[in-house]
């Protein structure tokens, strides 16, 4: 079954970004995602731009309304997010452990859910 | 009443909790196999005590007043729930008049059946370490979930779940038959050494979390080593927990990086502690049957002979390994096994053995792709070596060890 790693980084995390990728951090990502291809189990995903970056939408009474930035006022935002191939909830927090953002940010483990996603489809 | 009395209560029931708690629990569920139902009834007892007691004065036996406290209120749940069939010689079991048995001092200990139950073979492997933390030490399932990685909520239902199958399924509360008890022993053994690797590898004691975990680990070790005497595994297991708890502090350098245990300062190392562990693997040994945990304890003795020595004895570890593989062929035991070799026969002879282990047990085994590194770096294969840093690397949880990997890799 597949899982989504829901990655929240730090705004410590965040400001990494900006360096040259010859960090500490970035090279622990740079393995981590090797070690997930080797493994056989990466399915995708992809790091999100800043949390500045973001609009929200939102209809209500049919107009549209539109806002900068994220809603959530945490310490911790949305970072980017994996899919991974994976045989249990176990497996998945064992990778979700060893994500270098679980040790400054948070990182949420959700199954996917394509049943769902067939039943919306089908009808 | 003034404060201190009630302090002096509150330190009173805590320790007679820690100290009894699994003992009260085993004796009050080995008629009835209702764990859950002892645990209630010991929680109401001590919530009793913690009222009863700063106005009544300490009882002169504190354990004897909690059990009679319990008892009363399984009783009546048990009267409560009369529909249940067949309860009935379970509660005269327990209403037995106190003069038959002395309760102001003695009372059976039940614990050894609790754990072999906790471990019992028709009980999820997964739950084994959770249900003796809980049953035999009094932990809670929020602590027990928080070194699990797991919620709260989720542990608690499986606890609820396994204590079930505990009372409805049909486990016998006893001690297995002497042809069963090496495996049934080994469940037991694996639950207690399970609950010392998670406080182990838990930021290697930096969380006091983890640590808290590893002392309950020999805590139950000990309250094992009571229980059953004859036995070499389980002074094996305790001095391979103490050998491995007299490094914590040397695992950390000041600014709490990473220190493998080649490069620790022995000096650092607690002597008490080694001490402890080597008598108690002396006596196993003297009794004549090796076993897995004795091996490792073994393998772990000869790194702490470096206290003394200044130096590490490697081909005796790698001969500790060797046997040790021959009885559990375990991807780590083999690790272990490629990395003494290594240390003692030079870096091809380890790594030939490591490329031995099949490649699929590897994929996501951390120390495999560590031991791989350094032996590659030695043997000067840049590259290669530095793909194998990037695999242990990513699969590091722990940040010092991740830091310490990437300024290896260079």
């Amino acid at each position: 079954m597949q899982f989504a790693l829901l990655i929240y980084e730090s705004p410590q995390g965040f400001a990494v970004r900006s360096n040259d990728g010859s960090d500490s951090y970035t090279a622990a990502w740079r393995a981590y995602y090797k070690a997930m291809e080797e493994a056989g189990i990466y399915v995708g995903g992809d790091p999100l731009q800043v949390p500045e970056t973001g609009t929200t939408v939102r209809i209500k009474d049919g107009k549209r309304y539109v806002q900068d930035g994220p809603y959530a006022d945490t310490k911790e935002q949305l970072g980017g997010f994996t899919i991974l191939e994976l045989p249990s909830l176990d497996a998945a927090l064992d990778w979700a452990a060893r994500c270098p953002a679980a040790s400054i940010g948070v990182v949420e483990v959700r199954p996917l859910a394509p049943a769902m996603k067939d039943r919306i489809v089908r009808s | 009443m003034n404060g201190s009395a009630l302090e002096e209560t509150q330190r009173t029931v805590e320790r007679v909790a820690r100290e009894s708690y699994g003992r009260l629990v085993a004796y009050l569920s080995a008629n009835t196999h209702n764990v859950a139902a002892a645990e209630d009834a010991l929680s109401e007892a001590l919530l009793k005590a913690l009222r009863v007691w700063p106005l009544d004065g300490l009882p002169q036996n504190p354990e004897a007043w909690l059990l009679t406290a319990a008892r009363n209120s399984i009783i009546d749940l048990i009267r409560h729930q009369r529909v249940v069939s067949g309860s009935e010689p379970t509660l005269l079991s327990l209403t037995k008049p106190p003069t038959e048995m002395n309760w102001a001092t003695e009372f059976p200990d039940e614990r050894l059946k609790l754990l072999f139950v906790c471990a019992h073979p028709a009980i999820d492997p997964a739950m084994h370490t959770p249900l003796m933390l809980q049953t035999v030490l009094g932990l809670d399932a929020a602590r027990i979930a928080g070194a699990f990685l797991i919620s709260p909520k989720t542990m608690g239902q499986r606890l609820v779940r396994a204590k079930i199958k505990i009372r409805d399924g049909g486990i016998r509360f006893e001690i297995p038959e002497k042809r069963e008890l090496p495996t049934r022993l080994d469940a037991v053994l694996q639950a207690i050494y399970a609950a010392f690797g998670i406080g182990w590898d838990d930021m290697a004691g930096i969380d006091q979390r983890g640590r808290d975990l590893a002392e309950e680990a020999i805590w139950l070790a000990r309250v094992l080593l009571q229980l059953i005497t004859d036995e070499p595994e389980v002074r094996g297991l305790l001095a391979l927990m103490l050998y491995c708890e007299s490094r914590r502090a040397a695992r950390r350098g000041a600014g709490r990086d990473y220190i493998p245990l080649s490069e620790q300062d022995p000096k650092q190392w607690s002597l008490p502690s080694i001490e402890e562990a080597e008598r108690h693997l002396a006596e196993a040994f003297l009794q004549g049957r090796i076993g897995r945990f004795q091996l490792e304890a073994a393998i772990q003795s000869v790194h702490a002979e470096r206290v003394r020595t200044g130096r590490t004895e490697w081909p005796a570890v790698a001969r500790f390994y060797e046997q040790l593989v021959r009885i559990s062929p375990a991807v780590g035991t083999r690790t272990g096994y490629a990395a003494a070799v290594a240390e003692s026969n030079g870096p091809e002879a380890g790594l030939e053995l490591l490329d031995d282990i099949e490649a699929e047990s590897v994929s996501a085994y951390q120390p495999y792709w560590a031991v791989r590194a350094h032996l590659l770096q030695k043997l000067g294969k840049t590259a290669e070596a530095s793909n194998a840093y990037d695999r242990a690397i990513g699969l590091a949880e722990d940040p010092a060890v991740r830091e310490f990997l990437l300024q290896k890799r260079g």
